[in-house]
C-alpha cells in the first residue's frame, strides 16, 4: 500500500467513526428509555401542550430517518440544540470553557508523557535495578489511585493546610499582563500536577514494557557483537523501536485523560468542558451532555487519526501491512 | 462422574483431560505463590474480601441510616469513631465497611461482564477470521475503543439513571472493547494450529471447535485481562461516583468520597472522611492489579523468563 492509500484509508476510518458517533449519539437520546420529550419531562414539569409543542419544535413528530437526516445535516452545520438550563446554544457554551481544557489537558499529558517515557527508558533499559523497582512499584500505586482523590488530597494539603496555592478557578481576577500569566500558572499548578501524576504511571509501565521486549530482539544482540557501545545501542536502536508501540497506545489513552480531566476540573473548578459536563450532570442538562459527547469523541478521534498518520511515517512498515 | 466402579477405574477423555488440568492448575498456583506481588495482591483482596462477606452483619443497619445515625456530626477519629463521623454523624468506619462489599460487587460484575461482551465478540471475530463477519465486529470494536469512555459513559449513565444496575452496565458497556481486541488477535493464532484442522477434519462444527478447542486455549490470557479488568472496573466506577453518577442508596467507596466532597470537605478540611475511601480503593486496585500481572506471567511462558 502506498503512502497516499494508507493516508486515504485512514481518514476513510476516522470519517465512518465519525459517523458512528454521530449515529450512536442520535438513538442513545431518541430510541433509548423515551425521548428528549421524555428526559426533558425528568428535568421539569411539563403539560401536554408544552409536550406537543416541544416534539414540534425538536421535530420528533417527523419519520425516524427524516429526523435522522436533519439531524446529521444540523450537527455538520454546527447547531447542537439549545441547553435546558440556560436556553443559550449548545455551541455557544462549548466554546468558552474549551481553552482552559485544552490548556490543562494538554499541559497535563505533556508532562506525564515525557516523564513517563523517560521513566520507562530508564526502568526497562535497566531492568531489575533499584531505580527500574522503585519506579515500578511508584507507578503501579499511582495507576491505581482515582484521580478526583489524588486531586482532592493535593487539593486539602497544599491550597488548604500550607496555603501555597488557590483552592481552584481559573484566576483571580483582576490582574493584567505578566501578573495575569503568573497568576493562571498559580491556579494552574494543582490540577496539572493532579493529571501528571494520575498518568506518569501508566506510561511509565508501557515504555518499560515496550523496553523489555526490544532489547530482547535480534537486532540488538547483533549490534552489541559488532561492538556498538551500549549507549547507542540504547539510543538508536532499543529507544526507537520500542517508542513505536508506546505512541499508539499513548493516544488510544487520550480518552482516559479525558476521564480523569472530567474528574480533576470538577475538584479545581477549572472552568473547562470537564467542569461544564459535571454542572450539566447535576441539572440533567441533556443537549449540553450529548454535545460534549460529540465533541470529545470527535477530538479523540481526530488525535488518533494524527498518531495513526504520523506512526506510518515513523513505521514503514505498518503502511505495507 | 458417575463411575462408582472398583479401583481400576475406565476413564473418559474428558475425565483424563481434568486431570491434566488440576495438575496444570497444581504447577501454576506454586509458580503465581511465588511471585511476591501476587502474594501481597491476593492476601490484600482476602483481607477485603471476609470484609465484604461479613462486614455488612457486623453493621446495623440503623448506623448507617442517616435519620438514625448514632454519632454526633463530623467529629476527627476517637475511641468511639476510629474514623470519626460524617455530617450525618455516621462513623466512617462503618460506611467503609459496608461500602467494601457494593465495591468489589460492582468491580467484579462490570468486569464480568465486560470479559463477557468482549470475549463473545473477539471470539467470534478472530473464530470467523477475515470475513465479512470479522471485518464489520474489528470495525465495532474500533469505534468502542476510539469514543473516549467517560464521554460515553455520561451521556449512557444520565439516560438510564443512577441505578447500581445501571453503573455495571455502563462499565460494562464502556470498557469490553479492549479484551475483545486482545481475544481476537489470540484466537486467531490460535485458529491456524494443526490441532484445530485435525478436529474439524474429524468433523467438529463451530460450536465444538470454539467452546473445546478456541475458549481452552484463549482461557489463559483472557483470565489474566479479566482480573486487571476488574481494577480498571473498580477506578471507573469511582470517577462516576464522583461525578454523581453512582446510585444514591447504595454506599460504594466511590459514593462516600462523592458525599464528602459535595458537604466541603475540601475547604472544611474534614480530612478522615476522605482519606479511607481512597486509601481503600488504592489497596483494592493495586491488589487486583498486581494479582493480573503475576497471572500474566504465570500463564504465559514467554514473560517469565524475562
Amino acid at each position: 500500500m502506498g503512502a497516499r492509500r494508507y493516508l486515504l484509508s485512514k481518514i476513510l476510518q476516522a470519517l465512518a467513526t465519525l459517523l458512528f458517533v454521530l449515529t450512536f449519539n442520535f438513538f442513545l437520546f431518541r430510541v433509548l428509555p423515551g425521548d428528549p420529550i421524555g428526559l426533558l419531562a425528568r428535568s421539569q414539569r411539563l403539560t401536554d401542550a408544552d409536550i406537543a409543542e416541544q416534539r414540534a419544535t425538536l421535530g420528533l413528530d417527523q419519520p425516524l430517518p427524516q429526523q435522522y437526516v436533519t439531524y446529521v445535516g444540523q450537527t455538520m452545520t454546527g447547531n447542537l440544540g439549545v441547553s435546558l438550563r440556560t436556553t443559550k446554544p449548545v455551541t455557544e457554551i462549548i466554546r468558552s470553557p474549551l481553552g482552559p481544557t485544552l490548556l490543562l489537558v494538554g499541559l497535563g499529558t505533556l508532562f506525564a508523557t515525557v516523564l513517563g517515557i523517560l521513566i520507562g527508558i530508564k526502568g526497562g533499559w535497566e531492568r531489575g535495578s533499584r531505580f527500574d523497582t522503585s519506579s515500578l512499584y511508584g507507578s503501579l500505586v499511582l495507576y491505581s489511585m482515582p484521580e478526583g482523590w489524588l486531586g482532592m488530597l493535593l487539593l486539602i494539603t497544599f491550597a488548604g493546610i500550607l496555603g501555597w496555592f488557590p483552592a481552584g478557578g481559573f484566576e483571580t481576577g483582576g490582574e493584567t499582563g505578566m501578573a495575569r500569566i503568573v497568576d493562571i500558572a498559580n491556579h494552574l499548578f494543582l490540577p496539572v500536577l493532579t493529571l501528571t501524576l494520575g498518568y506518569i504511571g501508566e506510561y511509565a509501565i508501557i515504555m518499560r514494557s515496550s523496553m523489555v521486549d526490544t532489547v530482547n530482539e535480534d537486532f540488538v544482540t547483533i549490534a552489541r557483537a559488532k561492538g556498538v557501545p551500549e549507549r547507542a545501542i540504547r539510543r538508536d536502536h532499543v529507544v526507537p523501536n520500542a517508542f513505536l508501540p508506546t505512541f499508539t497506545l499513548i493516544f488510544l489513552s487520550l480518552g482516559f485523560v479525558l476521564g480523569g480531566a472530567v474528574v480533576v476540573e470538577a475538584v479545581f473548578s477549572w472552568p473547562g468542558i470537564g467542569l461544564l459536563t459535571y454542572n450539566a450532570i447535576k441539572t440533567l442538562d441533556y443537549p449540553v451532555i450529548q454535545g460534549v459527547f460529540l465533541l470529545s469523541s470527535a477530538a479523540v478521534i481526530l488525535c488518533n487519526l494524527i498518531a495513526d498518520v504520523a506512526y506510518g511515517y515513523m513505521d514503514p512498515r505498518v503502511r505495507e501491512a | 462422574m458417575a463411575s462408582a466402579g472398583p479401583a481400576v477405574e475406565r476413564r473418559s477423555a474428558r475425565s483424563l483431560i481434568w486431570a491434566r488440568r488440576r495438575a496444570a492448575m497444581g504447577v501454576h498456583w506454586r509458580t503465581f505463590m511465588r511471585n511476591r506481588q501476587g502474594r501481597i495482591g491476593l492476601f490484600v483482596l482476602c483481607f477485603f474480601g471476609v470484609i465484604a462477606v461479613v462486614g455488612p452483619f457486623l453493621v446495623p443497619a440503623s448506623s448507617i441510616d442517616p435519620a438514625t445515625a448514632p454519632g454526633v456530626p463530623l467529629q476527627p477519629p476517637s475511641l468511639a469513631y476510629p474514623l470519626g463521623t460524617d455530617n450525618f454523624g455516621r462513623s466512617v468506619l462503618s460506611l467503609m465497611i459496608v461500602g467494601t462489599r457494593i465495591s468489589l460487587v460492582v468491580g467484579l460484575t462490570a468486569a464480568f461482564g465486560a470479559i463477557l461482551i468482549g470475549a463473545s465478540i473477539g471470539i467470534t471475530a478472530g473464530y470467523f477470521g477475515g470475513t465479512k463477519v470479522d471485518t464489520a465486529l474489528n470495525a465495532f470494536t474500533n469505534w468502542f475503543l476510539v469514543i473516549p469512555w467517560i464521554a460515553l459513559a455520561i451521556a449512557l449513565s444520565t439516560i438510564l439513571g443512577p441505578t447500581l444496575f445501571n453503573v455495571i452496565l455502563v462499565i460494562a458497556v464502556t470498557s469490553w472493547a479492549s479484551t475483545a481486541r486482545l481475544v481476537r488477535s489470540q484466537a486467531l493464532s490460535v485458529k491456524e494450529r494443526p490441532f484445530i484442522e485435525r478436529s474439524r477434519a474429524l468433523g467438529a462444527g463451530h460450536w465444538h471447535l470454539i467452546t473445546r478447542h478456541l475458549l481452552p486455549n484463549v482461557f489463559p490470557v483472557l483470565f489474566a485481562n479479566a482480573v486487571l479488568m476488574v481494577a480498571l472496573a473498580i477506578l471507573s466506577e469511582t470517577t462516576l461516583a464522583i461525578l454523581g453518577l453512582g446510585d444514591p442508596n447504595a454506599m460504594s467507596w466511590g459514593r462516600i468520597i462523592e458525599e464528602a466532597f459535595t458537604a466541603g470537605a475540601l475547604s472544611a478540611g474534614w480530612w478522615w472522611w476522605l482519606i479511607p475511601p481512597g486509601l481503600a480503593i488504592l489497596a483494592v486496585t493495586l491488589s487486583f492489579t498486581m494479582v493480573g500481572y503475576a497471572l500474566d506471567e504465570v500463564l504465559s511462558p514467554r514473560l517469565r523468563e524475562r
